[in-house]
């Protein structure tokens, strides 16, 4: 047992060793240990390294507010984590901690000569210098800079662990288990209330965890505790959620909580997440948050062996770790006190008391009086002494004047301070709860919430134990405790302590974390940095990872000091999420890989893979792109797939597209209503190419439209516009016409579609279909029927993506795939061959069909892209007409769309290239238009493109000019239809 | 006045008298009762257009008043990420025009804007990604902006934290670098123009908000009514970003602007890992790590208008997931702090830096999430058509009657329709 | 992630709805007589309020309904749900 470590007492498990290294080398220390007290149980107090001077640090407090002792762990190879806090990682073992930002050692930096240099480093300096000559910064300074900041290092390898998420709804949602916490929770769980209790420490209980000297209703602090959380445990509707840190509040009342699973644990247990998410909707939410000791603010305050009082008391009472061997206590407050007698109990000598406060008193007081500790009131800390650890202290003391003399030298080698308390208000500020300034307790306090919602104790001003107590309980219903405590005043410092005027040189830290010292402060406001967040931003106190939970109120102190304006004017920083820094892998939770989206599938998908297509993502969708066969490359496989469609037959799954089925006597009116077309003419049995466009006349989405009856019709959408345009249907239908008699339902999961297509595509499907009569005249181009295959109704339509005679069987999925392979087996005899997506946009080239999104963007009209015949000229308002008639809307100088063919030379064109007039113009050229479309047609023996192109339809046979890299290509302007132009195939 | 220079000499020089001899970086005056222009809005639009106002056009009696301190809104909330690789010639102007003051900015204010061209690589995912990805590469070359195609195995090269294997939803197929793109650092472009500004007589007036416009008999603007007391002036710049709606229509001048929140989040920081900014529109983040070391991340917007400056947690969860499944080794970094932004958006995604209806009011708006990187050439173009009472070339385009002409400058349209 | 009233469902998490802008804008029966200026504040004009807000919601992950609320765009409160048609409470 190590030197430090007491002898009894404690909530660590003292039969349980755990052996754990930091920096490689082994430390023994005992289940229940923190990093944190188990090295200061080993005597070591140098952790880390500040960011900006080097400076050498140790443990300031023992909780989540730990500034300075960051440090990484590293469990295996790719479970590696930075910027952990000593005091907040349970040892286990084989635990391996790392110190950060040093070189080539903690004990000997380089980077310690920032700290001799620090005079020509103040708050900001880099916006001051490093800009000549220009190029410097990117070549040199940055990155001298970026490598001197960071204070941890990147893990290197992929995450291995698994992050869980959980929903939980509750009438209660209590945070925090101190002693107002635990008194609201067994009030709570007395009633029907579903109860959630969390608390950020590995265990439950707070402050009385710590406590060593008060009684609960005649127990002790601890088995107050201990009983309180066994009643909780048992009861089904109370949940308790230890190490698990609350981060965000939310609108509604919705708390973020990110619960800890395996870290503690030396043997990750399988199929168990590291981390689960909860994301709780509260109807009542009790902040019972605490308050955080505040630090003092003196030259050489960050030395390791400086250290919070209350951290000092919880490493003794909790963790049985006495911090030092000759201790110097600075406080502002009574309670403090307490520390130095309990450490003076536990053997550590007690070399002096130094209080700021004038006349100090209490009950404590006398205590410390009575133990024959010395006490200095009016006392100050002009310095402190030591390298690697504190060795000694200057006091000074504070005259009638208030000047500031030097009093004593004493030799040390822990100092303890308390500036006094800063209720945790960060959750009640995340609330958009409005804080007010408390004079008398000198702290921002919850003022009116903005949710249904109470701060109870501490986070509230409310210390006394009994007081804390009673709050809790008054949350759900009042209840009277019986408290025996040692009755303290609440007292604090705020900025500075006195110093004499002539002192300067050695640094105040403000901010631990990120060098912060009362001068960068200074400087600030001196600069005219005057609003708080001003302040942060200049000298970015508060920004380091505690965000200011020690350091914010100090600095508020120092500047409202200097710019002689009262706290509340200069103003608090917002409180943000989250309250601790929070893993991101919890956030994304499962949503990895495939199920960081569904992903959607047709029925014919498993066809298409066991054939081997390579697929592409469409929105949701996988769609087969092409079928290699043998070690076709993807040119090869979509020429030999678009020739044996054109000259015999091909299969395509055209499920993706979306389907919409509207039904109703006012069909017709609805659609005459939202597409450009008329409707009206359409007989049963027939369908139409329809065009959807916004009100702002840009085509949205195009698709075919059957009518199956007088009141029905089959829409079919873009396979990614199936959701926006049945919304996009049902705000219509719902807001702006209510009084049609139309219902709309999405049809695309229900029907397999299956295309045929080519010359032989009826002899494919002649003898397979019954019940339709498939000739040219009893089924021409754009007809509609139902039939069946195989028994199983279908729905045909004759229609044509790629020019060829064609079918599009639309089958209900469950029979999807037992349809294809039907088709596909009797297709055998006529050279069908499975084709993909790419071929299919090669085949609607060749023939001039755009596809919405790459050849019309958002800001294409119907005119633009040759598509007036469609419009329905009779009708009086269709969605997106008044728009049309917009000057520029007309303009003859719009884009339109065009065929480009090459001009000398056999390469397809660039999809997305720009079109120029004239040859060699200089950058910025005069651009006229770009290809949207490109494509070699294996046919036709030649590249094809479709261009968008100003004023295209007037420069038929024009010679136009695309610059590329290498040199410019010529092309010529054609109509934008290559093959069989007078569409005598499709009519077959 | 005389401005103190900013060098390595004079740090040092100071640095041995501790830094007491430092001057304020910009006055703290009260409001006089008049001036020749004022600018509302004491972001990074506004006060660059107060220092081009004074700098290029000697407009030096003029005041930018700001409800709150400088800075503080969109300017010091946003990831930073500079660019100017945009599809339509009026962008491509407008951003590039602005990236050319990026880059001599640090030197012409005498601030050090850490402007860092970094390169800014966006990501396609799908073949239509790559097909957007090849046409604004094109567009951008022809208009003498940087824009390259990267494979996959180039791209990680260039930013070997991606993950460009096959087992994420939307595999990496490529992506296009502009290697002029880059960061800045926010703060500084607030407080580097302020100080600009106020050396050449600029008043920045802090805690100022505008309660009231002034107009005369023919409807010109006369002045504007604050919580500082009258303010008489014929020039007024509104450059208010998400409170815009709410400024104009103090005037009664209606916009096509909606207010949106806009998250973004930083991580701790971290030794050097991330060399460049990746952004992808189809899983929706973008990340950089600042010269701080912090992870900088964003998204897209929440879907509600709003103006809260927070956002929703499953927004940020959808942005997390979008980064963990590019960069699974950050899956163990943790997120330091969450903020949000007001961000202004027009119908077409593009700002309208414009004259309005009103004689004297001018507007500089609905710049969405892309504001930061077109600050210097916003304001130097703002300032333009502040002080000669008619557009830069640059901003003609950018003018309020191309709603109603149907003349849109659709950035967005063009890019993120899917098919 | 907001709690939205649906006035045909209850207290619903915002994941389950769509927003669907400002409300009470009605598409003019005849947009023919709408002149070019009247037409732009049809599409594009919008009040942005900051404070209380009329706006549309769609419960499309649930019953499919379009209704209006009510909500404060300066803490994101609303103040009440009503359906398609009914005036502005």
């Amino acid at each position: 047992m190590s030197a430090f470590r007491t002898q009894t007492g404690g909530r660590i498990d003292r039969t349980r060793k755990v052996h754990f290294t930091f920096d490689g080398k082994t430390y023994e220390g005992l289940q229940g240990d923190t990093l944190a007290s188990a090295l200061l149980a080993n005597g070591v107090h140098l952790l880390g390294r500040s960011f900006k001077y080097h400076r050498p640090r140790g443990i300031l407090a023992a909780g989540s507010e730990e500034p300075n002792a960051l440090v990484a762990v590293r469990r295996d190879e790719a479970r590696y984590t930075p910027n952990l806090r000593a005091t907040q990682v349970e040892i286990y073992d084989g635990l391996q901690a790392q110190s950060q930002n040093r070189w080539p050692s903690l004990r000997w930096d380089v980077g310690r000569i920032n700290d001799l240099l620090s005079r020509f480093f103040p708050a900001g300096f880099y916006y001051k210098t490093f800009m000549w000559p220009k190029s410097a910064w990117k070549s040199l300074y940055e990155p001298v800079i970026r490598r001197a900041a960071g204070i941890g290092k990147s893990p290197t390898l992929p995450d291995p662990d698994r992050y869980a998420q959980r929903y939980a709804h509750c009438e209660v949602l209590i945070v925090g288990a101190g002693p107002a916490g635990i008194a609201a929770a067994l009030q709570a769980a007395k009633t029907d209330a579903r109860v959630i209790f969390c608390d950020e420490q590995s265990e439950m209980g707070g402050s009385l965890l710590s406590e060593s000297a008060v009684s609960i209703d005649g127990l002790s602090a601890a088995d107050w505790v201990a009983q309180s959380l066994v009643a909780l445990a048992r009861n089904p509707r109370v949940t308790l959620l230890p190490r698990t840190t609350a981060f965000g509040y939310f609108p509604h009342n919705l708390i973020g909580l990110n619960e800890r699973v395996t870290e503690h644990l030396a043997q990750l247990p399988e199929h168990c997440a590291r981390e689960r998410l909860w994301q709780v909707r509260a109807g009542t939410v009790l902040l019972a948050t605490g308050a955080i000791e505040r630090p003092l603010v003196f030259a050489g305050n960050d030395r390791p062996g400086v250290m919070l009082a209350a951290a000092a008391r919880t490493y003794l009472n909790r963790y049985g770790v006495r911090t030092g061997s000759r201790a110097v206590l600075v406080t502002a407050n009574d309670a403090a006190y307490q520390a130095a007698l309990d450490l003076g109990a536990a053997g550590v000598s007690i070399a002096a008391i130094v209080d700021v406060r004038k006349n100090p008193g209490g009950e404590l007081h006398a205590a410390a009086h009575r133990a024959g500790i010395e006490i200095f009131a009016a006392g100050t800390v002009l310095g402190t002494r030591g390298s690697l650890r504190i060795s000694g202290v200057q006091i000074g003391q504070v005259d009638g004047s208030g000047a500031v003399h030097f009093k004593r030298s004493i030799a040390c080698d822990l100092l303890l301070m308390s500036g006094g308390h800063t209720p945790s208000v960060h959750l009640f500020s995340q609330s958009r709860g409005t804080l007010s300034w408390n004079e008398a307790l000198e702290s921002f306090l919850p003022g009116t919430p903005a949710e249904n919602q109470r701060s109870i104790g501490a986070c509230r001003g409310v210390y006394a134990l009994s007081a804390v107590l009673e709050d809790g309980a008054a949350a759900i219903a009042p209840q009277r405790f019986t408290v025996t405590a040692t009755v303290t005043s609440p007292s604090g410092w705020l900025g500075a302590l006195p110093r004499p005027v002539d002192s300067h040189g050695a640094k105040a830290f403000v901010d631990w974390q990120h060098d912060v010292t009362v001068k960068d402060i200074q400087l600030a406001t001196r600069e005219g940095f005057h609003s708080i967040e001003h302040i942060k931003r200049f000298t970015t106190t508060g920004m380091a990872t505690d965000q200011g939970k020690t350091s914010n109120l100090n600095a508020l102190a120092i500047a409202s000091d200097r710019l002689q304006k009262p706290i509340p004017e200069i103003g608090l920083t917002t409180f943000r999420m989250p309250f601790t820094p929070t893993t991101f892998g919890s956030f994304a939770g499962l949503s990895r890989g495939d199920l960081f989206d569904p992903v959607r599938r047709t029925p014919v998908h498993p066809w298409a893979a066991q054939r081997g297509a390579v697929f592409e993502d469409v929105s949701l969708w996988k769609r087969a792109r092409y079928f290699p066969v043998g070690d076709e490359d993807m040119h090869a496989a979509v020429n030999r797939e678009c020739v044996a469609v054109r000259s015999g037959c091909g299969i395509f799954d055209a499920s993706t597209l979306g389907k919409i089925e509207i039904v109703g006597p006012d069909a017709a009116t609805f659609l005459n209503r939202l597409y450009v077309n008329n409707w009206s003419t359409l007989a049963v049995g027939r369908s139409r190419y329809g065009i959807l466009l916004r009100d702002d006349g840009f085509i949205y989405d195009d698709g075919v439209i059957a009518r199956t009856a007088t009141d029905r019709f089959h829409v079919t959408t873009t396979t990614g516009g199936a959701a926006r345009v049945l919304g996009m249907m049902e705000d219509y239908r719902q807001t702006e016409w209510t009084d049609l008699k139309v219902w709309l339902t999405s049809t695309t999961e229900q029907w397999s579609v299956i295309a045929v297509q080519g010359p032989n595509s009826r002899r494919v499907l002649e003898g397979l279909v019954t019940g339709v009569d498939l000739s040219a005249a009893a089924m021409p181009h754009m007809s509609v029927a139902r039939g069946a295959i195989g028994g199983v109704p279908v729905l045909l339509f004759r229609v044509s993506f790629t020019g060829e005679l064609g079918f599009e069987v639309n089958v209900p999925s469950t029979h999807g795939q037992a349809v294809w392979e039907q088709i596909f087996a009797a297709g055998q005899a006529h050279g069908i061959t499975p084709y993909g997506t790419e071929a299919m946009h090669v085949l609607r080239a060749e023939k001039g069909y755009i596809i919405v999104g790459q050849d019309t963007d958002g800001t294409v009209t119907p005119d633009d892209a040759g598509l007036s015949w469609a419009i329905g000229k009779a009708k009086p308002d269709f969605v997106g007409k008044r728009s049309l008639q917009r000057p520029s809307m007309q303009a003859p100088e719009r884009k339109q769309l065009v065929g480009l063919i090459n001009v000398g030379s056999n390469v397809p064109l660039n999809e997305g290239a720009q079109v120029v007039e004239t040859r060699a113009q200089a950058v910025p050229m005069t651009m006229i238009g770009h290809v949207t479309s490109s494509y070699y047609s294996a046919v036709l023996g030649k590249p094809i493109a479709l261009a968008l192109i100003a004023g295209g339809r007037a420069r038929m046979g024009q010679r136009l000019y695309i610059p590329m890299p290498g040199g410019e290509l010529e092309v010529q302007v054609t109509a934008p239809v290559f093959y069989d132009l007078e569409g005598a195939r499709i009519h077959a | 006045m005389t401005r103190q220079r900013f060098s390595a000499l004079s740090l040092f020089l100071r640095g041995l008298s501790r830094h007491r001899s430092w001057q304020i970086q910009w006055r703290k005056p009260t409001p006089k009762p008049a001036y020749d222009a004022v600018i509302v809005g004491g972001g990074g639009h506004g006060l660059g257009a107060a220092y081009y106002l004074a700098a290029e056009h000697g407009m030096t009696n003029i005041a930018v008043l700001e409800k709150s301190w400088i800075g503080g809104g969109n300017t010091g909330r946003n990831t930073t990420i500079i660019r100017s690789n945009y599809l339509f010639d009026e962008s491509a102007a407008l951003y590039d025009h602005s990236v050319k003051l990026w880059e001599d900015l640090a030197q012409v204010l005498n601030y050090n804007v850490m402007f860092s061209p970094r390169g800014v690589m966006m990501l396609a995912h799908t073949v239509h990604d790559m097909q957007s990805a090849q046409r604004h590469i094109h567009a951008n070359r022809c208009n003498g902006v940087d824009n390259e195609w990267l494979t996959p195995e180039q791209a990680k090269e260039f930013c070997p934290a991606l993950n460009i294997g096959s087992n994420i939803r939307y595999p990496v197929l490529g992506a296009a670098l502009q290697r002029r793109g880059g960061t800045a650092r926010h703060d500084a472009v607030a407080w580097g123009y302020a100080r600009a500004a106020d050396a050449l007589g600029v008043d920045i007036i802090e805690n100022c908000e505008v309660t009231g416009m002034i107009r005369d008999p023919s409807g010109a603007i006369a002045g504007l009514e604050t919580s500082r007391g009258e303010i008489r002036t014929r020039k007024v710049g509104v450059s208010a970003a998400g409170n815009t709606s709410v400024v104009m229509r103090l005037a009664g001048v209606d916009l096509p602007l909606e207010s949106y929140p806009l998250q973004a989040l930083v991580s701790e920081p971290i030794k050097p890992v991330f060399p460049c900014v990746v952004m992808s529109n189809t899983v929706h983040a973008y990340i950089s790590q600042s010269d701080k070391g912090e992870l900088v991340i964003g998204a897209g917007t929440d879907a509600y208008t709003s103006y809260t400056q927070r956002g929703a947690l499953h927004i940020n969860n959808h942005t997390l997931d979008a980064i963990c499944e590019l960069f699974p080794m950050f899956r163990r970094m943790r997120m330091l702090r969450n903020w949000g932004g007001i961000v202004d958006v027009t119908p077409d995604r593009s700002p309208i830096i414009a004259k309005t209806p009103v004689p004297g009011l001018y507007v500089n708006c609905g710049w969405g999430t892309g504001g930061f990187k077109a600050t210097p050439g916003s304001a130097h173009v703002f300032a333009w058509t502040i002080a000669r009472d008619e557009p830069h070339p640059i901003n003609a385009a950018f003018n309020i009657e191309r709603f109603r002409e149907g003349r849109l400058i659709g950035e967005a349209a063009a890019a993120a329709v899917a098919h | 992630m907001l709690i939205i009233d649906c006035p045909y469902c209850g207290k619903r998490p915002e994941i389950e709805f769509s927003y669907g802008g400002q409300a009470h804008i009605a598409r003019p029966v005849q947009p023919a007589d709408y002149d070019d200026e009247q037409w732009t504040g049809f599409l594009y004009m919008r009040s942005n309020e900051r404070g209380m807000r009329a706006e549309r919601w769609r419960h499309v992950r649930g019953c499919g309904r379009f209704f209006n609320a009510l909500r404060d765009t300066t803490t994101d409160q609303f103040h009440g749900s009503y359906k398609v048609g009914e005036p502005r409470p």
